[in-house]
């Protein structure tokens, strides 16, 4: 800090102070504990807010336990409050959209960084980019072409004779499952990507010398070198799919329903604002709570994610 | 073996493309069927019906016209709040550093739909109604995070002595920012920039939240999917993805030229 006003002067630093304190205070901080402190107050007409009935309850988060509708789970059936079934189920898939990414992608990542000709690499790399530069709403939305009943991929598996009636991809959680993993999948690439590329290929070469099988070179030596990057794509696209409303809203059937969309029912539907403060409360710290379990379970640390 | 776990390789990595590129080709193609629902089969026949109606949809003038607001306007504050962080970011050592780097980084990976929520009670609570306006402070929140991150990398290789020695000779401290630190920085800044535009471009859930009512480009596609749907929106991502190749054709162009610049450059010096 000394050396900062040393070499930009008082009036210079002060105002990088001042803009730093905006971004964190009146951006991150304050909006967040207004998010907070309203998830305890009741959603009240405006003539009686601050009135006697104006006052801290938990009652916005017990309404995750109303209606429960009927679940079965590994083939036993229980009675699951609706909303908390939404959220387990936005986890759970979003876990899966974040594994499916990692064995899609760490293939690639591993051919960029090692086999491919490093001449094309940028190439390549300039082509993956491209549908990362298309946004999100558009991605969903071709996919929701794609996976129409009568759409391309049924004919082309029907002129295939591959199946004999169209297959309904629409329906439950498969098309938005699919549709975020297209989505996210390039989250999971680049940050693998980095960190094979930043190992000494030597170690593998001297591995395969020494007659570690393939399997063993992956599992002892790329794998644990690229972990920051696994662990830092990981993060980014469970909290990406959680967080997701586009592709839920967009690829979603008549019988799938994401936790965001919850959220956003009570705050433009309901125009409870109250409630949907709780909810998204809710999102964020267990969403939070989740990934540094996973990440003290892996050993990971927040500041190798954003290397 | 050896060989054919090669050519797998390079097989799965075309596979990866195509799965990557097709679903864009499929979305741009159905632009051009005389069909009335947004598909490639049964092919109709070629039009550019669509791209007439597109053009002459009033609302989707708007939309744009606020989405390129909404993206200069978060570009510019993503730039001058980012730049500022990662300064002074870089100056600060220990556990406070430790702390704000963190709160700085974790805004990247709050869902969008929080800080919307967020954004919108809390200039709601201090009397500011919803708007564009607070999209872009909503959006700012997390993308100056990645300007940051940017600028904060080009730090490393910036040489600290380079100031020292302007000091000395006499500079004011505005002219060690403005003559030594900031032109350093330009490449990062200027791909913050880039970076930030786009960002805000493709939001949608922190400006569904903030909005109040306004249109921007994806909040119009995105109802437009959700309600009757006819194949403009494929015109318009038809002409979204053009745009993007072509950036991207000229990046690599200026890239490879460079490149040569450079090589021609380097085989010179050896002479």
């Amino acid at each position: 800090m000394q050396d900062l006003i040393r070499r930009y002067g008082a009036g210079l630093t002060g105002l990088m102070v001042l803009l730093v304190a905006f971004w964190l205070l009146m951006l991150v901080i304050i909006p967040n504990i207004t998010l907070f402190e309203s998830s305890f107050r009741p959603y009240l007409p405006v003539v009686e807010m601050g009135g006697p009935k104006d006052v801290y309850s938990v009652n916005n988060y017990l309404k995750v336990f109303d209606g429960s509708i009927e679940t079965s789970i590994f083939g036993m059936s229980f009675m699951v409050p609706v909303h908390i079934r939404t959220f387990f189920l936005t986890i759970w898939y979003s876990v899966t959209v974040t594994l499916a990414c990692f064995v899609l992608a760490y293939p690639i990542a591993f051919y960029l960084a090692k086999i491919a000709n490093p001449k094309s690499v940028p190439t390549l790399l300039l082509l993956l980019f491209v549908p990362l530069w298309v946004s999100e709403v558009l991605r969903a939305f071709a996919w929701w072409i794609i996976l129409a009943l009568k759409g391309p991929l049924n004919s082309l598996l029907l002129s295939l004779y591959l199946i004999e009636k169209p297959i309904r991809w629409i329906t439950d959680y498969d098309a938005v499952l699919i549709g975020l993993v297209y989505t996210y999948i390039l989250f999971m690439l680049f940050p693998i990507y980095n960190a094979i590329s930043s190992l000494d290929t030597n170690q593998i070469e001297a591995a395969e010398d020494l007659g570690a099988s393939r399997w063993r070179i992956h599992w002892r030596i790329v794998l644990p070198h690229s972990k920051p990057g696994i662990a830092s794509g990981a993060v980014m696209v469970f909290m990406l799919s959680a967080g997701s409303l586009l592709v839920p809203s967009i690829l979603g059937s008549t019988t799938s329903q994401w936790f965001t969309q919850t959220i956003q029912q009570w705050m433009n539907d309901a125009l409870d604002w109250n409630t949907a403060s709780a909810y998204a409360f809710l999102l964020l710290f267990l969403c939070t709570a989740f990934v540094s379990l996973v990440m003290w379970i892996f050993r990971v640390k927040l500041s190798d994610i954003a290397k | 073996m050896h060989k054919l776990r090669t050519t797998l390789a390079h097989l799965y990595m075309g596979a990866f493309l195509i799965y990557l590129l097709i679903p864009l080709v499929i979305m741009a193609g159905a632009a051009f069927n005389d069909s009335k629902l947004p598909s490639i089969v049964p092919w109709r026949g070629w039009t550019l019906h669509w791209f007439y109606d597109l053009f002459q949809d009033e609302r989707m003038w708007v939309a744009l016209f606020n989405t390129m607001v909404v993206a200069l306007a978060v570009a510019v504050i993503s730039i001058i709040i980012g730049t500022a962080s990662a300064i002074l970011i870089n100056s600060i050592s220990g556990r406070i550093r430790t702390v704000i780097y963190g709160l700085m980084i974790s805004t990247i990976l709050i869902p969008g739909a929080v800080i919307g929520i967020s954004t919108l009670l809390m200039w709601n609570k201090i009397g500011v109604p919803p708007g564009l306006h607070l999209s872009v402070l909503g959006q700012v929140s997390y993308i100056a995070a990645m300007v940051m991150l940017l600028v904060l990398a080009r730090l490393q290789t910036f040489d600290g002595a380079l100031e020292e020695a302007a000091l000395d000779l006499g500079a004011s401290h505005g002219q060690v920012m403005r003559r030594i630190l900031l032109p350093h920085l330009y490449p990062a800044i200027g791909a913050g920039g880039a970076v930030a535009f786009f960002q805000s471009i493709e939001n949608f859930n922190v400006t569904q939240f903030t909005r109040g009512g306004v249109d921007t480009l994806t909040v119009y596609v995105f109802s437009k999917v959700r309600s009757g749907i006819t194949p403009t929106i494929n015109a318009l991502a038809l002409i979204m993805i053009s745009i993007t190749l072509l950036a991207a054709v000229w990046y690599e162009l200026s890239r490879r030229r460079k490149e040569r610049i450079l090589l021609a450059g380097m085989s010179r010096e050896d002479e």
